[in-house]
């Protein structure tokens, strides 16, 4: 949300996800959840205080068999710009932890400045927001196999996905070694994406020409979730299903997918 | 809060706001500063307690 | 026993009584300071609050506690930027309620926060444009303007009086008090609102957001202006209540009148600004969001339309006409009724604009998310109620809060 910091060719990271692809495997949590050394508990059965940066939803049309049909929905952190990256989570931040970077388009968390307040986990529609309602516990060992490119969490702070930024970082610094200002599509990659063996995730700068995202963003498929409510999420899906595009937003009876007017916030 | 830590930004949102803080917090510290140093004159010239 | 530090001329209870009754809150303190302690050590997995429901019963409370809280600024407001003379038979009470519902509040959140110990960086990284950090530093500064109101009431004891230099602070501090008046007003003007804030700008949550004045949500405007009247009804209230405990007539009919007549009008007005502001949300913000009212009211097992009916109707319009019309002010009944139904009334507005808030669903492959608060969580609610009777009943036995006291109840000879 800083002023004042103007980047020569800005970059909007996001990700364009297709559900036609999408299987619900999991490998996509499995890999963000031991990428990100998210933390787990011995019973993960509620799922309403384990933290899944990313998390597979499982919808369905409701309608009676045989007309059931499934459709699985990898939802990470939107990074949502809101207006101006005035997102509902960074624009509640009281202590100024998660800022928008209009250098990247990330939404970052700062847990060292984190003091728990949870006014984000309200502001953020999608849930995409955890709580670490204890400190990490991890079984023996397993120490030894964390990232030590992501620091864990303590109890009391919020955290969210990040976009794997550390592999942003790490790609930036060999960047600057090789004095390159710019990152090539597969230099900068999620976790998610690498490990999604539908090749149902494709990641990348949503304002260069020359990344896949930029062309599907506008795929007659593509609509984002809760649009309508101008959080202006990074974060698109494709379904050539209606029924699955319909739940991606709220409408009235008589309004037709995805030609809802927008609202903008400021 | 204060200047010198990183986020203090020069704008008008941060100096109304600011402004506003420091201006409360300027009366309520100038106003007991008053009541106590006067207090404490008029104790020193022999006022209070039980003569009135 | 203690009888040197009761005040001249009035009456009080055994000094076994009362610290028989004292012991008896204390135990209730206790239990809440129990809860308090395995919650700092153990951290906020002792509550049921869970990654949906991150905002709970002690935001409820901390809104809740600052609304009724808000008698002391708007008392403070009408008798020293008024002019309402009368009301310095009341003020002191209403500070003094003030004083315990913003040190309430202020500890509530110093439970609730996930990392108590980083509390400071709300002031030491303050984010401008989060309606919170506004909260927080108006909330401190009006809890010292709060505490500089009610000094002068614990120095006019009849021991601590008798030091010259105490009695000296006293008496210049109500010279001044008119300039700490006007300062709590204006901090408590912003904090009231900036409260309403917190849920009017989650535009991600379409049952919390309201559409902005200038950067203002309308939720900023209602909730000050429903503390303005909601405050006084609730220091009414506690007035009859000690009244009744006491067996005394504090203060004169006169003044609770004068106050009910001001908190009635404005609770009417309230309510009007709330129906029309209810009205637009649910026919243009909503609609335009995609959702229907009754999607808001609907599918679950607490949330239905009657709250809506309850917090606006009985709780609203009912009480405002009451207070409004001098028959119902004049009837102790009616009196009473009224200004616990307005109390109820901003108390309930509280409860939804966060509770319900966090239940309503957003995502339509999501549904509703019902919560029942953990026992550690119902016990640190509580302990700033039993703090609150304990500190009115100290203050009351040894200090001089009702100075209409002496003349209503005079001790023969």
């Amino acid at each position: 949300m800083k002023k004042g910091h103007e980047h020569k060719n800005p970059k909007k990271y996001g990700m364009v996800i297709d559900l036609d692809k999408c299987t619900g495997c999991g490998a996509c949590m499995v890999a963000c959840m031991a990428e990100n050394n998210v933390p787990f508990k011995k019973d993960e059965s509620n799922k309403l205080d384990s933290i899944t940066w990313l998390r597979v939803y499982k919808l369905t049309n409701n309608k009676p068999y045989p007309d059931t049909e499934i459709c699985y929905l990898p939802r990470p952190c939107m990074h949502c710009e809101g207006s101006h990256g005035h997102s509902p989570c960074v624009s509640v931040c009281p202590a100024t932890a998660t800022d928008y970077s209009t250098e990247t388009g990330i939404v970052s968390q700062i847990y060292t400045r984190c003091f728990g307040c949870r006014y984000c986990m309200a502001a953020c529609p999608y849930h995409a927001r955890y709580f670490n309602w204890w400190d990490p516990v991890w079984p023996t060992g397993m120490e030894q196999m964390l990232s030590p490119n992501v620091s864990p969490r303590m109890r009391g702070v919020v955290e969210k996905c990040s976009f794997c930024y550390h592999r942003y970082q790490l790609a930036m610094e060999k960047a600057y070694f090789e004095e390159r200002e710019d990152l090539e599509e597969d230099e900068y990659q999620t976790a998610c994406t690498e490990a999604c063996p539908a090749g149902a995730i494709v990641f990348g700068d949503l304002n260069n020409k020359g990344h896949a995202v930029y062309k599907l963003k506008s795929d007659p498929r593509a609509f984002r979730l809760l649009e309508r409510l101008g959080t202006n999420p990074k974060v698109y899906y494709l379904s050539s299903r209606e029924w699955v595009r319909r739940q991606g937003d709220n409408y009235l009876e008589h309004e037709e997918t995805g030609k809802a007017r927008q609202k903008v916030h400021h | 809060m204060f200047p010198f830590i990183f986020e203090w930004i020069w704008d008008p949102s941060h100096m109304v706001f600011m402004g506003g803080l420091w201006y409360a917090l300027g009366i309520i510290g100038l106003g007991m500063t008053y009541c106590i140093v006067k207090a404490a004159v008029d104790t020193v010239q022999g006022k209070g307690g039980h003569d009135h | 026993m203690d009888s040197a530090l009761i005040p001249n001329g009035v009456k009080r209870c055994s000094f076994w009584q009362f610290y028989l009754f004292i012991g008896a809150v204390g135990v209730v303190l206790l239990w809440g300071v129990l809860a308090m302690l395995l919650i700092w050590l153990k951290g906020l997995n002792q509550t049921n609050m869970n990654d949906a429901y991150g905002f709970a019963l002690w935001i409820w409370a901390d809104l809740a506690v600052i609304a009724l809280g808000g008698g002391a600024f708007f008392t403070g407001f009408l008798k020293y930027i008024v002019g309402k003379d009368e009301l310095k038979n009341i003020i002191n009470y209403a500070v003094l309620i003030g004083f315990i519902c913003y040190s309430s509040a202020l500890l509530i959140l110093a439970i609730d926060i996930g990392q108590p110990l980083r509390g400071w960086f709300i002031f030491w990284h303050a984010n401008v444009h989060s309606m919170l950090t506004e909260v927080a530093f108006c909330l401190s500064c009006y809890f010292a303007v709060l505490t500089i109101e009610y000094i002068p009431l614990i120095l006019e004891n009849r021991q601590l009086d008798k030091v010259p230099f105490f009695h000296n602070l006293s008496h210049n501090m109500h010279e001044v008090m008119a300039v700490f008046a006007a300062t709590g007003a204006f901090l408590s003007f912003f904090h009231q609102g900036s409260l309403g804030g917190v849920a009017g700008v989650l535009f991600g949550r379409p049952f919390a957001y309201r559409e902005a004045f200038f950067i203002w949500p309308t939720t900023f405007f209602l909730f000050t202006w429903s503390a303005a009247a909601c405050g006084p009804c609730f220091t009414i209230m506690l007035t009859r209540l000690i009244e009744k405990v006491t067996g005394k007539k504090l203060v004169k009919q006169n003044v609770i009148d004068l106050l009910a007549k001001i908190a009635g009008w404005m609770l009417l007005t309230y309510i009007i600004a709330k129906t029309i502001d209810t009205l637009y949300w649910a026919n243009v913000t909503v609609p335009e969001l995609g959702q229907t009212l009754a999607e808001f009211y609907s599918d679950n097992a607490l949330y239905k339309m009657y709250f809506l009916f309850l917090e606006i109707g009985l709780f609203g319009f009912v009480p405002a006409l009451i207070l409004v019309t001098k028959k119902g002010r004049n009837n102790g009944f009616l009196l009473i009724s009224a200004v616990i139904l307005a109390v109820l009334g901003a108390s309930l507005n509280r409860w939804v604009m966060v509770l319900q808030v966090m239940a309503v669903p957003v995502l339509p492959f999501e549904s509703w998310n019902l919560y029942f608060p953990s026992w550690q969580e119902v016990a640190t609610t509580i302990l700033p109620v039993a703090y609150g009777v304990i500190l009115v009943a100290l203050s009351y036995r040894y200090l001089p809060v009702f100075p209409q006291e002496k003349a209503l109840n005079p001790i023969d000879g």
